[in-house]
């Protein structure tokens, strides 16, 4: 690291937690500002950016030590959304040697007219956690800004900080000041010892469905009891609740257990960290919320409940444990059901043989590329040409074609509709130079208020009565909830009372189970790595040795009965159960790509005349249910369905409708409503909806629409990785037509009423509620019928 | 279940439309969000919103589409084309705001000319545009009788009226039916008036469960949901509220 600093090369630093990267990211510029000595110029020096505010705070306070202790007169400071106006204002002026920030702020640094005064004396930026970053747009949005630095201070060496990931080229790519992979030299840290990764065998029944885990906590809690600290770590916040209740009822031994997830109130995520780092707890139960971070030395064991979905973020989360490289990381993963198992084997092999999950390259997004425009605009006149130069060589950005380029530029300036419509409400305008200028300072203020590419869900807070805000939900959430709907939140049981303004108001709820299953945040699909993995594994008996005897038997059952899917076809059965018809294709493409998967078939089905009623997708199975039955299932699963059928439910699917919001709020068409101006600017609050629509059938190929596709490709509807499937299952496809249920289709019929079910179009659902209120009223008594009798 | 003396009939397959007397006329709910007085051959729409768009884009707000004007004059050509009335009304907040007129490109405004020219057209005024253009065709009126109705922008306050048709209000409604919540916009009605879907491109909604347009009906008031295809009857107490936002 030293070495590349000294001839002023960037680096690429590839290494497991614990392993003192942070400051080794660090040293050089240390090291330069001591050389300096009393001849030390004033001005920023090195620019640190981190994912998390929290550790960018933390960071700051770890290098006071060092600092101090080589009595260098040294300024290091923060520069997050929490710091005060004042401050900020004073960083302008008389920026710290050492600036520890975010993408948003730097976003938003960059976006004044005195940046190049600020930043032209850079000599170094380091990107930490910048694994967390590379894929998505906020990567996309510090790219621009690191492209945009180099502008600035061409002599400003860039240093990546990144956990263990299966192509370190493609970081190196990304950090590289050509957007080629140029100019960066790659180190790469001691691995240290190999982790010891257990997969919990339970001596209760390993249950055919379901996500939580429950049946094993008995066992989790005896690890917890024996372990130093530990980390439980869970895939959905909903699971952390009810993992974090299950423990506390059993806990006998008292044992400081605490709870940490994306949806709790700041200051109580912040209070349970700094009770792990004084080595307080016993355990916390923690999302991906705890994914990255803060270093707890104390950590010493890390047990997975749920499939990890990933080898890479498996061996990250392994990586949280025992923070010193000469002892292996203590895991053990608990499988919730059936088919975790077999993923969290394969988990376990990936990590063992050290593949990790590669991520299909997806081009930077165009609409963080309108947000950047805009900013670059506000900081002062832009020559589109330079421009493009200048974005073409962050990485992201590095394929950008000069017209996607063009119209995006056109979009800042006029809302770029074919119509020209907007021409006299530009917000760039050319000026007699030929350079683009923002129309007035009402265009900066907008863009510093909507800077910034994450896109909450809207949510309310919750409060225990008029008390104190426990965190907070999505909004989707309340709307199925009446008064006295118990749920489990912030590790307690409440009951909902009522919504007033943008809070949900509650009290302690009475009775120890939730009634109301709660929601899904942050739910990962399965790795196409893993699912390879799993396939293979299902497809050779041979494999099956180290499975615990419920989990053979069920396999041999499954060859008994049907047949296995095989490692690179696609296994269909189809069965008669009750008055309906089931198809069940073992796909293990990951939730998202069946649901679009299921949208798509039962389109296709309808027009076949086979009547689909409705689809359920998991992670690893799709199942529809019909009323006739399907046969030609060659047919059925044609790669043509990405055609014209894809195009047609495009027109209508929520999420592509969700994404199009997202893309419309990041690029600008839409401004972000902000906390305490709901009401003032209740009038600029739309229905995203409708503009979708109304755009989508004037202009289909308006940038945003194209963004938005784009987006969706990978994002929730994860349209190329059904490609890839439809493509690699083409001629081998095995298709069984049972008499019944087989046993492998078991967990996935049983998640039926339990996972959101996708059925008919919007005026079957209107006209089935009809008839349902006909038949009420007819029979005066509830006739359901149950899914699975 | 009991259903309030004004019942509708039920949906008619064949168009999606339904039907309703209101103070003893007939009137004809139509998918798009119109209302046919068929007796009187007089289309109503209400809240049309021209240039809604444009509005956002003047103000710096926002970017949204031009094409909102031209989506809903095609709307309201068809359905002129489609049902030939006599005469239309709108009822009110016809354009966005005043400036309207004035950025509507020239072949919207040319079509919207012909359009009105083809009709006995009437501009009812509302808070949007409390003067319409006057140089567009049609006449212009703060409220219009038809027989027995009265057809006013937004409904009178404190008086059960004996067969008003309003708009102003944007209402929708929201149903929960396996689970999932759907909502759309609607026709209201408690028989003694009704209150008509926006019909603009642009125009969202305001949940009928809201007090400020729950207070204007008698409790047992009723919808009819628009659909993709047709209109769906539901009477108030299987109406979901609004979620809150943010």
């Amino acid at each position: 690291m030293l070495d590349a600093a000294q001839r002023g090369e960037s680096a690429l630093l590839i290494a497991p937690t614990g392993g003192g990267k942070t400051l080794a990211g660090f040293l050089p510029s240390l090291i330069e500002l001591a050389g300096q000595g009393e001849a030390r110029a004033e001005g920023l020096h090195t620019l640190y950016i981190s994912p998390l505010k929290a550790l960018a705070v933390d960071i700051q306070r770890n290098l006071e030590q060092p600092i101090a202790e080589m009595a260098l007169p040294l300024r290091a400071e923060t520069r997050t959304g929490d710091t005060p106006q004042s401050k900020r204002q004073r960083q302008r002026r008389q920026p710290p040697h050492l600036l520890m920030t975010t993408p948003e702020s730097l976003a938003l640094l960059l976006s004044y007219e005195d940046a190049p005064q600020i930043f032209g004396d850079l000599r170094c930026v380091i990107v930490d956690e910048l694994h967390a970053l590379e894929d998505n747009k906020r990567g996309d949005l510090l790219a621009l800004g690191l492209s945009r630095l180099s502008s600035l201070a061409p002599q400003c060496r860039r240093v990546g900080l990144s956990a263990t990931v299966a192509e370190p080229e493609r970081l190196a790519r990304w950090l590289s000041p050509d957007g080629k992979g140029g100019g960066v030299r790659t180190v790469t840290g001691d691995s240290g010892a190999a982790p010891d990764i257990k997969i919990l065998e339970t001596q209760a029944r390993l249950p055919w469905s379901g996500h939580m885990g429950v049946h094993a906590l008995p066992e989790v809690y005896e690890l917890l009891r024996d372990a130093g600290t530990a980390i439980v770590f869970v895939n959905t916040r909903a699971q952390t609740e009810i993992v974090f209740q299950e423990l506390w009822r059993i806990n006998d031994d008292n044992l400081a257990i605490a709870l940490h997830h994306g949806s709790l109130a700041v200051e109580q995520r912040r209070k349970v960290e700094a009770a792990m780092a004084r080595g307080e707890l016993d355990a916390v139960v923690a999302t991906s919320s705890l994914d990255l971070g803060v270093d707890w030395a104390a950590v010493d064991l890390v047990i997975q409940v749920g499939a990890p979905k990933g080898s890479t973020r498996l061996l990250q989360r392994i990586g949280r444990a025992n923070h010193r490289l000469d002892q292996p990381s203590r895991a053990v993963l608990v499988p919730a059901n059936r088919f975790e198992m077999l993923e969290c084997r394969a988990a376990v092999d990936a990590v063992t043989e050290g593949t990790l999950d590669g991520i299909a390259e997806t081009p930077g997004g165009l609409d963080v590329l309108a947000q950047h425009v805009l900013g670059v605009a506000c900081a002062g006149p832009v020559d589109p040409a330079a421009l493009y130069d200048e974005v073409h060589k962050a990485g992201p950005y590095a394929s950008l074609s000069r017209r996607d380029f063009d119209d995006v530029f056109d979009f800042v300036a006029t809302g770029g509709y074919a119509l020209g419509n907007y021409e006299k409400f530009r917000r760039l305008f050319q000026t007699a130079d030929g350079l683009f200028t923002i129309a007035g300072p009402n265009v900066a203020r907008d863009y510093r208020m909507n800077v910034g590419t994450i896109v909450e869900a809207p949510t309310l807070k919750v409060r225990m009565g008029r008390g104190r805000v426990l965190g907070e939900v999505e909004e989707h959430f309340v709307n199925y909830m009446t008064e006295g709907d118990t749920f489990a939140f912030a590790g307690r049981l409440l009951e909902f009372v009522e919504v007033r303004e943008t809070d949900v108001i509650t009290r302690p709820g009475r009775g120890d189970a939730p009634a109301v299953p709660a929601y899904m945040g942050g739910r990962l699909p399965l790795s196409t790595h893993l699912a390879v993995r799993v396939r293979a594994t299902l497809a050779e008996p041979k494999r099956w040795r180290n499975f615990s005897g419920q989990v053979r038997e069920w396999l041999d059952a499954q060859l008994w009965r049907s047949v296995m899917p095989s490692a690179d076809g696609l296994l269909v059965e189809t069965f008669p159960r009750g008055n309906k018809q089931y198809l069940v294709a073992y796909c293990f493409e990951g939730r998202n790509a069946h649901q679009t998967l299921g949208m798509l078939l039962t389109r296709r089905m309808e027009r076949m005349g086979l009547k689909p009623l409705g689809f359920v997708a998991t992670d690893y199975v799709l199942a529809i249910w019909s009323l006739e039955a399907a046969a030609q299932v060659d047919q059925l699963f044609a790669e043509d369905m990405l055609g014209d059928d894809l195009e047609a439910w495009m027109a209508e699917s929520s999420m592509l409708k969700r994404t199009f919001r997202n893309v419309a709020v990041i690029a600008g068409l839409i401004q972000r409503r902000h906390p305490g101006e709901e009401k003032s600017r209740r009038q600029v609050t739309f229905n995203s909806d409708l503009i979708y629509d109304v755009l989508r059938s004037h202009e289909p190929n308006h940038i945003l629409l194209r963004a938005t596709r784009a987006d969706a490709a990978s994002g929730l509807t994860d349209i190329r990785r059904l490609a890839d499937m439809l493509s690699r299952i083409r001629g081998r496809i095995t298709h069984r037509e049972l008499e019944r249920v087989s046993p492998l289709a078991v967990p996935v019929l049983l998640e039926i009423g339990r996972e959101s079910v996708y059925g008919a179009a919007i005026d079957e659902l209107l006209g089935e509620n009809a008839e349902d209120l006909v038949a009420e009223a007819m029979t005066g008594s509830d006739v359901k019928e149950l899914p699975l009798v | 279940m009991s259903l309030p003396d004004h019942d509708m009939e039920p949906a008619a397959p064949v168009d999606g439309s339904a039907s309703c007397t209101l103070a003893g006329a007939r009137i004809v709910a139509d998918p798009s969000g119109a209302i046919l007085l068929r007796d009187a051959r007089v289309l109503v729409v209400a809240d049309l919103h021209f240039e809604k768009g444009s509005a956002f884009a003047a103000r710096g707000d926002a970017w949204l589409p031009p094409y909102d004007t031209s989506e809903t004059l095609a709307r309201l050509e068809r359905l002129c084309r489609h049902h030939q009335p006599q005469r239309v009304v709108c009822l009110g907040d016809s354009f966005h705001d005043l400036g309207g007129p004035g950025r509507m490109a020239a072949g919207d405004l040319a079509r919207l000319r012909r359009l009105v020219a083809r009709h006995d057209w009437v501009w009812i005024t509302g808070n949007h545009d409390p003067a319409p253009p006057s140089d567009l065709g049609g006449m212009a009126a703060e409220a219009l009788d038809v027989g027995r109705l009265t057809l006013r922008h937004e409904a009178a306050t404190g008086m059960v009226p004996s067969g008003e048709i309003s708009g102003h209000f944007h209402p929708k409604a929201a149903v929960r039916t396996r689970g999932r919540r759907i909502s759309g916009r609607c026709f209201v009605t408690d028989g003694h008036r009704l209150i008509l879907p926006a019909f603009g491109a642009f125009t969202g909604g305001l949940n009928v469960l809201d007090p400020a347009l729950a207070a204007l009906l008698q409790p047992a008031f009723r919808v009819f949901v628009i659909g993709k295809q047709r209109l769906f009857a539901y009477p108030h107490h299987q109406l979901a509220p609004e979620p809150p936002r943010l």
